[in-house]
């Protein structure tokens, strides 16, 4: 990344930021695209975050699905990892719990690829400060 | 706030959020934008006041106003100081910071710049236990991203302030976060506490001003200069602003992190938050505030949570561990489990806390092995008086929290031990016997072919029974017996 060397530059930089990821969200400059984030913390990645994320990767690849796998930290919900938040173009981010490298495979094939729920959806109860 | 929305987000509001390893994903998310405003306001007075005005307190457990002591440190006059954070996070089943520092290091770097321009410093140190490894990894990606895009380093946006970030590792001693202790550990010296005054904000780490705080206090400062002191202040109870994150453990369904207002009750939290107790058991008590806290029981399941009322409930806020106990679980062996730790942890240095908490310690181990008598828990409760009245630190002064809160609030629990030699929860080991019920027993031997060391006696097809003086309780014939016959009594 540039240098950022003056208040106008960090605003500037974050607007360009924010308008790249809200394209994204908004699916426009590639209406497919199935974003994936995988909870990697350290309580996470005991679980076996580390192949799950690679698990959907290699996945989707084989299926053609177009998406996007990055990792976040830990999203709270110890009694459920691994954790794995998908957000699909035009829709609400769904959080799935337990998804053990066995069930990784079953999300992309039956949630990324179809549209079919899988059990262990960790409904949101939280709010969050919006900056 | 909706019913089913009890918690509130602030310091974990990018956690699982965003790429902790993407400086670009922090900047998005308004990320570095309060260090702007502040170096752009120019005025580290205004801001401190913001922070006082937003009664954030210390979010490591002692709960000192935070502007406070920002304050004290920038009237402190010096040719360096030192701005530090405490990351050696060590309460037993707490984690409060390690995810904040795995999952939005930035936060934390941003936090330290503006604290530094608040006091007048210009290095920063994170105090970090090496068992970390994920973290401290983070926390180098986030300093390295930070510098190639100038927001630490030398003037920072082009305004004059400079500002820079080291690591320090602890090597997890649970007194190095006692702040004193840190700092000598920071130092190279033992990690042993000094007494106060002088206070770092006087003379700290290598005799400067320093102005230590916690993960989690950090975590909150961008987030109180964004979005200003009247809303931080509009959440929580009177003298406990914000929100708190805690580590929901235990006997509970949904064990992990939440993030709640000041002033929800631990009704709310157990049974709404945390799903209620693990299979359907009964309540019993919750451990809040670590080794140095206490247990709160049914009575306060409704006590609005904040640093007051906890510590009036004879327990404290701690660094956030909450740990939840049903009716299997023996609040002696609990309060043993919490003395253990802390004699690990004494560094020996005062009597009190290095000879004290030992003799305590074996006092309770002498209750669960059924031999105490009554003058023991007088001894119990005399003694936990002296070293809190006479420890030099925090540790050896809270150290017998555990034992005083239980007493106070199992004190039948700890007489059921000592007369009757039982435990009403099936804990203690010595005080088990395993009986053998002739009418259910059909004799098949398979309790007594499981016994490791033969203490089942009976012919074939006839009941069985135990020798209670060879029985070491470990409880194999009971996972045998394929008839209920044997009970714990």
């Amino acid at each position: 990344m540039e240098k950022i060397k003056s208040l106008a530059d960090l605003k500037k930089k974050r607007e360009e930021l924010q308008s790249s990821l809200q394209l994204r969200e908004q699916g426009e400059n590639n209406e497919n695209l199935i974003r994936v984030k995988v909870a990697m913390a350290t309580c996470g990645i005991a679980s076996g975050a580390k192949q799950v994320m690679e698990i959907i990767m290699n996945e989707a690849k084989k299926r053609n699905i177009p998406v996007e796998v990055t990792q976040t930290g830990c999203m709270s919900y110890c009694y459920a990892e691994p954790t794995v938040e998908v957000t699909k173009p035009g829709q609400e981010p769904v959080v799935f719990g337990y998804v053990t490298p066995l069930k990784a495979e079953e999300l992309v094939e039956k949630y990324l690829a179809g549209n079919e729920m899988l059990p262990g959806v960790i409904p949101i109860n939280y709010e969050k400060v919006e900056l | 706030m909706e019913n089913n929305k009890k918690q509130l987000r602030i310091a974990l509001r990018n956690c699982g959020f965003i790429n902790p390893e993407n400086i670009e994903d922090y900047i998005a998310h308004s990320g570095y934008a309060a260090l702007a405003s502040v170096l752009e306001t120019n005025d580290p007075q205004a801001t401190i006041d913001v922070i006082k005005k937003s009664g954030l307190r210390g979010r490591g457990g002692g709960g000192f106003p935070t502007g406070l002591k920002w304050e004290i440190a920038s009237k402190n006059h010096a040719d360096q100081k030192y701005v530090v954070c405490n990351a050696d996070e060590g309460d037993p089943g707490a984690f409060m910071d390690r995810s904040i520092l795995e999952g939005d290091p930035h936060s934390i770097l941003e936090a330290m710049a503006i604290n530094g321009f608040c006091i007048g410093a210009s290095k920063g140190l994170i105090y970090i236990r090496a068992e970390y490894p994920l973290a401290i990894e983070r926390l180098l990606i986030a300093i390295k991203q930070a510098e190639e895009a100038g927001l630490l380093g030398r003037n920072i946006f082009g305004l004059g302030f400079n500002f820079d970030i080291e690591l320090r590792y602890g090597a997890g001693a649970f007194v190095c976060g006692e702040e004193t202790a840190l700092i000598h550990s920071m130092e190279g010296d033992r990690g042993e506490p000094t007494f106060k005054p002088p206070f770092p904000a006087q003379s700290g780490y290598l005799g400067k001003p320093t102005n230590v705080n916690n993960v989690e206090t950090f975590a909150n400062i961008p987030v109180i200069i964004l979005k200003g002191w009247e809303w931080f202040a509009s959440i929580g109870t009177e003298k406990s602003k914000g929100t708190k994150v805690f580590a929901l453990a235990g006997k509970i369904d949904n064990v992990g992190l939440i993030e709640v207002p000041m002033g929800i009750t631990l009704r709310e939290v157990i049974y709404e938050i945390g799903g209620g107790i693990k299979d359907d058991r009964k309540f019993k008590a919750v451990q809040t505030g670590g080794p140095s806290g206490g247990c709160l029981t049914e009575k306060f399941l409704d006590t609005p949570i904040d640093y007051d009322n906890l510590i009036d409930a004879g327990s404290m806020m701690g660094s956030g561990g909450m740990i939840v106990m049903d009716e299997d679980d023996c609040m002696v062996s609990v309060a043993k489990f919490y003395l253990d730790f802390t004699v690990e942890e004494s560094c020996g240095k005062c009597s009190p806390c290095r000879i004290g908490n030992k003799r305590l310690y074996e006092i309770l181990d002498k209750i669960t092995e059924g031999k105490g008598t009554m003058e023991d828990l007088d001894h119990l409760k005399n003694l936990s008086k002296v070293i809190k009245d006479t420890a030099l630190c925090g540790l050896g002064q809270t150290s017998p929290n555990p034992v005083l809160s239980t007493i106070e609030n199992f004190w039948g629990e700890y007489v059921y031990h000592v007369v009757d030699k039982k435990c009403p929860a099936g804990q203690c080991k010595a005080l088990k016997s395993y009986i053998i019920n002739p009418d259910l027993c059909i004799g098949c031997t398979a309790c007594a072919r499981a016994c490791p060391v033969g203490a089942i006696k009976g012919e074939k097809k006839m009941p069985h029974e135990i020798n209670q003086a060879n029985c070491i309780k470990c409880g194999a014939c009971v996972e045998k017996c394929k008839f209920n016959a044997i009970s714990i009594k």
